[in-house]
């Protein structure tokens, strides 16, 4: 799982055009190296984008923007795979864009 | 037959456990269930062997246990089933195998108490109740962390090998760290009411030695045994006989392993020959200095002063800083000591240590008032938890 920080989603406002091009070419250039181990990959729509339901106060209780207001935020997934925890993090360590990875093993 | 010391025990138990755990989990295929197997043997040994003595073939006899505890898991769970069907138990353990032992333990993706933990179940086969009690913590914690983290390597998938090339520095500063926190640990509660059930130093020691065995031409590993060992070489003159600690300056050098000493300055000096240096290699080398001096003032402070400044090169901290204006004192005069110390204020303000440090400096410079202020202030800081922490983390130098 992707995880963007404040920090960096203010860097990645803060590019001109250009910077912007190469910072998406990085990301586009790390799927393709690893395009054997990855299944399939989804970015997400920024924060405010979301809508949360909430099932555990008795009515679905509706509201607008992400679960945690956290400066911390889910912003996509990939889903790879590979032999053992010491691969998937040599690939999250070679990831070039948000500062934050998290990897968890799927269920089976 | 004679009964068994309890170090006597000990010291069997962790020749032969950590082996065992090893040969097994390739065979099992499985870390957590070849992990379980070794435990239940090792509980069993510490019931038997007391009573009958320790068998004249302790790893086959603990092997027997092992197989046996496995055959009765193959039959009553199916789940064990796919996997021991298949295991060809061979008639003794295999070749040491323990470095992945130790790596995989000490994962970087599993919490350090449960590296700790794991270590020294899995390697030298403590059982969760000895552990509990070195670490003066419920065995029930320390059975929770040991169950959380086995089941971490097998739902995570944490490998059961040697890591490669590109991460085997990262991956044995981890190993590293482990043995020397052990190593802390024990050091630090010596002549506490942990001491009597169980010397982790030993423990560390018998890590870092294994470790050295394993991996001859890591210099770091040779720094953190010549590190451990010239410690424990100091230990019978390190308290007075009412148990209260006395400073090196009045230790009877007499009362120190000089073999020890020697042995461990072989190993500083075939490490520094690498030319790879390290912070356990100069940690061991500025410890050196003091082992090696005949009387406190033939301590050699220049050299020590030139190993601090390259320690904190390469890895930079508060806590060495101020150690080296100890240092510094001996070499150019508490004046220029104290404006060093002076400069750490904002850092290690609530350290008592550096009050303590400044009292010092400041009686040598004849300024009796402002010593017994800093002395106070140092006082005020001694019954804190967090300078307590501070304190378990650095080593004893002096």
């Amino acid at each position: 799982m992707f995880v963007e920080t404040e920090q960096f989603e203010a860097e990645l406002a803060a590019m001109d055009d250009a910077e912007r091009e190469r910072a998406y070419g990085r990301v586009q250039q790390w799927f393709a190296d690893h395009h054997d181990k990855i299944v399939h990959h989804r970015h997400l729509m920024p924060a405010d984008s979301a809508t949360t339901v909430r099932l555990d106060r008795g009515e679905p209780l509706i509201t607008d923007g992400p679960f945690v207001e956290g400066k911390e935020i889910v912003s996509g997934y990939a889903e790879i795979e590979v032999a053992d925890l010491d691969e998937a993090l040599r690939l999250a360590r070679s990831w070039p864009a948000c500062p934050l990875v998290e990897i968890r093993p799927i269920a089976s | 037959m004679t009964q068994p010391s309890h170090a006597e025990l000990a010291r069997v138990v962790r020749d032969h456990a950590g082996r065992l755990a090893a040969s097994l989990v390739p065979l099992v295929g499985d870390f957590a269930t070849a992990e379980d197997l070794v435990a239940d043997a090792v509980e069993a040994a510490l019931v038997h062997w007391p009573v009958d003595g320790i068998p004249e073939r302790p790893d086959a006899w603990l092997y027997t246990v092992a197989r046996r505890r496995g055959l009765d898991l193959l039959r009553r769970e199916s789940r064990h089933r796919d996997k021991l069907a298949l295991v060809p138990w061979p008639a003794e353990p295999e070749p040491d195998d323990r470095l992945r032992l130790m790596f995989t333990c000490c994962h970087p993706a599993l919490p350090r108490t449960a590296q700790v933990a794991l270590t020294l179940r899995v390697v030298c086969g403590l059982t969760t109740a000895q552990i509990a009690k070195a670490f003066l913590v419920p065995e029930s914690t320390v059975g929770q962390r040991i169950t959380r983290a086995k089941r971490k390597i097998s739902d995570a998938g944490i490998p059961y090998r040697i890591p490669s090339a590109d991460d085997l520095a990262d991956r044995l500063a981890d190993v590293l760290a482990v043995i020397y926190l052990l190593f802390n640990e024990g050091y630090l509660s010596t002549g506490g009411p942990a001491a009597q059930s169980r010397d982790l130093t030993d423990d560390a020691e018998f890590l870092a030695a294994l470790l050295h065995g394993l991996m001859p031409t890591e210099p770091e590993v040779a720094g953190l045994l010549a590190l451990i060992r010239l410690h424990r070489a100091r230990v019978a003159a390190r308290f007075d006989p009412d148990g209260g600690i006395v400073q090196l300056q009045h230790q009877d050098r007499t009362l120190w392993d000089h073999d020890a000493i020697a042995d461990a300055g072989r190993l500083i000096a075939r490490a520094a020959a690498q030319k790879r240096p390290g912070p356990y290699q100069l940690q061991a080398a500025i410890v050196a200095c003091h082992a090696e001096a005949g009387h406190w003032d033939g301590t050699d402070w220049t050299q020590i002063v030139v190993l601090y400044d390259m320690l904190l090169h390469l890895a930079p901290s508060p806590v060495t800083r101020l150690h080296r204006a100890i240092a510094l004192r001996y070499v150019t005069g508490p004046a220029a000591a104290l404006a060093e110390v002076d400069e750490l204020a904002a850092i290690l303000g609530d350290y008592y240590l550096f009050h303590a440090t400044r009292a010092e400096l400041l009686r040598g410079l004849g300024r009796p008032d402002d010593a017994r202020k800093a002395d106070r202030l140092a006082l005020e800081r001694t019954a804190n938890p967090a300078e307590q922490s501070l304190l378990r983390q650095r080593l004893n130098w002096m």
